[in-house]
């Protein structure tokens, strides 16, 4: 029996961009920095959830740096309010009761780009039902932050939370659509590539589809989470850890559009590990997943929803990939993935 | 006529499993045939292991075929002073250009990534062109750090003889040449490699004829394959033909890509540009004939006589003899495991590597540290296999097996 | 060692070819391929040089090639359909 330990990630004296990266080293940075203590959420999940009477209130917060601000298929507005209603959903509470918007600014910032983001804002809000409820603006000098800052904090009522670390063995895992589309648009123009073909991120918010999954799986869904920084393999390696079981991801089974996979060959870039911000991996219960499956792709934001793996007792924690020509471990991505030449 | 889709071009034919198995189930007729175990065989090229890795391959592969992983992987082979000199221009203010591969390959004490997150001008691109335009959008002084085997060096060279080359652009030459780092590998005493997998993309540049001499001088079998998970398992199959007939020849099973004579366009102008001097490959050795200079012809495109380097300020301190007693050569070369090595998991980690094992996402020093152990693929299998493994393996490089598979 | 990926010429303009990789397309520099490339051809790229031009009939060769190492079962699979594709696809 393989005897699955990996090693403790060790911190440097000091922060790089891994830290933001969402793979092990963030993970290992907040364990051991933030949640030394008893405050905050010990479990790690998009969010908190605080019982308030017979129901739970759902919050979550999140700071949006990206750059270009905007980018093919989306922009910093869009990304910022969809990263928060995503996560509010993927525990569960797609009803947003409102969120705030903090914006830090550096000087010299174009009033016209911020006018389009702010425009962007209030369609992604009025998409997804969730209105700016507070805000705050701040302005910083030249050259201490690169454009724009955003951060969103969102709340939501919900009466059942949904973990990501409700998965048993056995339970299939589902996925709302195509991986790799957000990360993939945004490596290609920031990087120069001059990649022509639609190469669009996936940025939306999936409160609507979400809420249609719930009602079709009831009980039936187990645990979701959005598979952004890291990608989908570092998704379902949180969600396997947490669960405390293995993941069997079936490599043909997940959609990629030709594009994404046409730009991750010529990059030498695993499409697993490639950030999404409209995609969700839905963990349910095997007599469950049929109904789910059908809500999903009746939803226009879940045409492309498939099923992609399944929950093993054995050995636990670990995400296997099944490639067609046989099984292997995939890791987790250390740090943002680049074009490489070998 | 209509030409095909193209993406009915390649993928689709190359990478069908059903297609993989069949041949697969051909090498283990063949090992079987052959009766040795194990019957060592060695690739030279990391694109070779990723595909490999990628496609989960060992699992396809027979018990007794161990495939290690030679000194094929240009990036993890650059050596300490070398990044040293581009942290230390990039530190010094001038703008350095590099492949993504790069930027965490660690010097002595900083990677290029350090210094980009100490606010030092690092650009990752995707090919030398975008080096150029980076030259003629900023006017600043731009040095690209270029890494990469002879496929990769034939681009450098073709942007230092481009006429309209800007003067504000130089080569930082870290190009490395395979040929005698598999002369190396093959001259190790006590070496059980029996066979050789040529690197496809390589041999589209060199040709597969230079690799000749040196099947006829080791008297091993050399196969050049493609990177395709079809290529790689034909390319095996091949090469245990030759290994069960004692054939030290050179076979190509990359026609498609790759001719005796290679690119004499591209080779042209590789030795117009370049000439060969020895230098240190990070955790191997000194490969005499290994590194790719530019000559004295391109002294104003060569970052080394454009600017005085001077690396003592990131280095801190006198590197140890860490990188001296790093085994990363024996493990290269199949004679000895990661856990052989005093520095594993110590002062080597996968965030500060010492060798190239560890420098590589898909080194076996990395590999062993991220799953705590050589992974077993068979035990991940449906349904749970009947039990431990019987024989004793070699505490070799890659493939299944080995420690924490025994027990 | 090197990546290599293979794409299909839709324009060639002096030493800049544009080149369709399933559906991603980018330009790339022909001063190192040894051979002239014309719209319709493949070639290899590798860091944005084309470094060989793939002759189309050498697709159906390599494929041959593969079945010559296997054993007599499996030669209807690589051969029936994958010859229709060459064929179906024409030469170029």
């Amino acid at each position: 029996m393989i005897t699955y330990t990996p090693r403790p990630a060790v911190l440097d004296e000091r922060i790089s961009m891994k830290y933001g990266a969402g793979g092990r080293a963030m993970r290992a940075l907040i364990e051991e920095v933030f949640l030394g203590g008893s405050v905050g959420p010990g479990d790690m999940d998009d969010g908190a959830a605080i019982r308030v009477g017979d129901r739970w209130l759902v919050i979550t917060t999140d700071s949006h740096v990206i750059h270009p601000v905007f980018f093919p298929g989306g922009d910093i507005g869009r990304l910022s309010v969809s990263g928060t209603v995503n996560d509010l959903a993927m525990m569960g509470a797609t009803e947003v009761l409102g969120l705030t918007c903090a914006v830090i600014l550096e000087e010299g910032f174009a009033l016209d780009d911020l006018r389009r983001v702010q425009a962007s804002i209030a369609a992604t809000c009025e998409e997804a039902g969730a209105p700016v409820v507070t805000g705050d603006t701040k302005v910083m000098g030249r050259g201490e932050l690169d454009g724009i800052v955003l951060n969103t904090t969102g709340v939501a009522l919900t009466d059942r939370v949904v973990p990501d670390s409700g998965l048993r063995p056995g339970d299939l895992l589902l996925v709302t659509g195509t991986v790799g589309d957000h990360g993939m648009a945004v490596m290609a123009v920031r990087h120069g590539l001059d990649l022509a073909g639609d190469l669009r991120s996936d940025v939306t918010p999936l409160n609507g589809l979400i809420r249609r999954a719930l009602a079709a799986g009831g009980e039936g869904v187990a645990a979701m989470k959005d598979p952004t920084r890291g990608g989908l393999a570092s998704a379902l390696h949180e969600m396997a850890a947490k669960s405390g079981v293995g993941i069997l991801l079936d490599e043909a089974a997940v959609p990629v559009t030709p594009e994404v996979r046409a730009a991750a060959e010529l990059l030498g870039i695993e499409p697993l590990h490639v950030a999404n911000e409209g995609k969700a991996v839905i963990g349910v219960r095997p007599d469950a997943a049929g109904r789910v499956l059908d809500a999903l792709r009746s939803h226009p934001k879940g045409r492309d929803a498939a099923v992609i793996g399944r929950c093993l007792a054995d050995p636990p924690g670990s995400l296997l990939l099944d490639t067609g020509f046989g099984r292997r471990l995939l890791a987790e991505p250390e740090g943002e993935p680049l074009p490489r030449i070998c | 006529m209509t030409a095909p889709p193209v993406k009915d071009f390649e993928q689709l034919k190359f990478r069908d499993p059903a297609r993989g198995k069949a041949l697969a189930a051909e090498l283990a007729r063949l090992a079987a045939e052959i009766g040795r175990s194990p019957i060592t065989l060695m690739h030279v090229c990391g694109s070779h292991e990723q595909a490999i890795a990628r496609f989960g391959l060992r699992a396809a592969f027979p018990d007794a075929v161990d495939l290690i992983m030679g000194p094929g992987c240009p990036v993890c082979v650059t050596d300490m002073p070398e990044v040293d000199e581009a942290v230390a221009l990039a530190r010094g203010g001038v703008r350095v250009a590099t492949y993504g591969d790069m930027l965490k390959v660690p010097g002595t004490v900083l990677s290029l990534g350090d210094a980009q997150s100490e606010g030092a001008k690092v650009d990752v691109v995707y090919s030398v062109t975008q080096a150029v335009e980076l030259a003629r959008a900023t006017g600043e002084e731009v040095v690209f750090f270029s890494t990469g085997f002879e496929t990769t060096a034939v681009a450098t060279a073709a942007v230092v003889l481009a006429p309209d080359r800007p003067k504000n652009l130089t080569i930082l030459s870290a190009h490395k040449y395979i040929l005698p780092a598999m002369e190396i590998v093959a001259e190790i005493p006590g070496t059980r490699i029996e066979g050789f997998l040529g690197a496809g993309h390589a041999a589209t540049i060199t040709g597969w004829g230079i690799f000749e001499p040196f099947a006829e001088k080791y008297g091993r079998p050399v196969v050049v394959a493609g990177f395709e998970p079809l290529d790689i398992i034909a390319g095996l199959v091949k090469l245990l033909e030759m290994v069960r007939d004692g054939k030290a020849e050179v076979a190509n099973m990359y026609p498609r890509c790759v001719t005796k004579e290679g690119n004499r366009r591209a080779l042209e102008q590789l030795w117009r540009v370049f000439e060969l001097e020895g230098g240190e490959w990070r955790g191997i050795a000194y490969i005499p004939d290994g590194n790719l200079r530019i000559r004295e012809e391109f002294a104003d495109a060569d970052a080394r006589r454009r600017f005085d380097i001077d690396v003592s300020a990131v280095r801190g301190y006198t590197p140890p003899v860490l990188t001296r007693s790093c085994i990363c050569g024996a493990i290269l070369s199949g004679l000895a495991s990661p856990l052989d090595c005093s520095h594993f998991g110590r002062e080597c980690l996968p965030d500060r590597p010492v060798g190239a094992c560890m420098v590589s996402s898909e080194g076996a020093c990395r590999i062993w540290h991220q799953y705590g152990g050589r992974p077993d693929l068979r035990t991940l299998s449906e349904p749970s296999p009947p039990g431990p493994l019987s024989r004793p393996l070699p505490p070799s490089l890659t493939g299944r097996g080995g420690e924490g598979a025994a027990s | 060692m090197c990546l290599g990926v293979p794409g299909k010429v839709l324009e060639v303009d002096g030493f800049v070819a544009t080149v369709d990789f399933w559906g991603v397309r980018r330009q790339i520099r022909l001063e190192i391929v040894d051979e002239p490339v014309a719209p319709g051809d493949y070639v290899l790229n590798h860091v944005g040089y084309a470094i060989r031009r793939i002759p189309a009939e050498e697709i159906g060769e390599t494929l041959a090639l593969y079945e010559s190492l296997m054993n007599g079962e499996n030669e209807d699979l690589m051969a029936a359909d994958v010859w229709g594709e060459i064929q179906a696809g024409g030469g170029t």
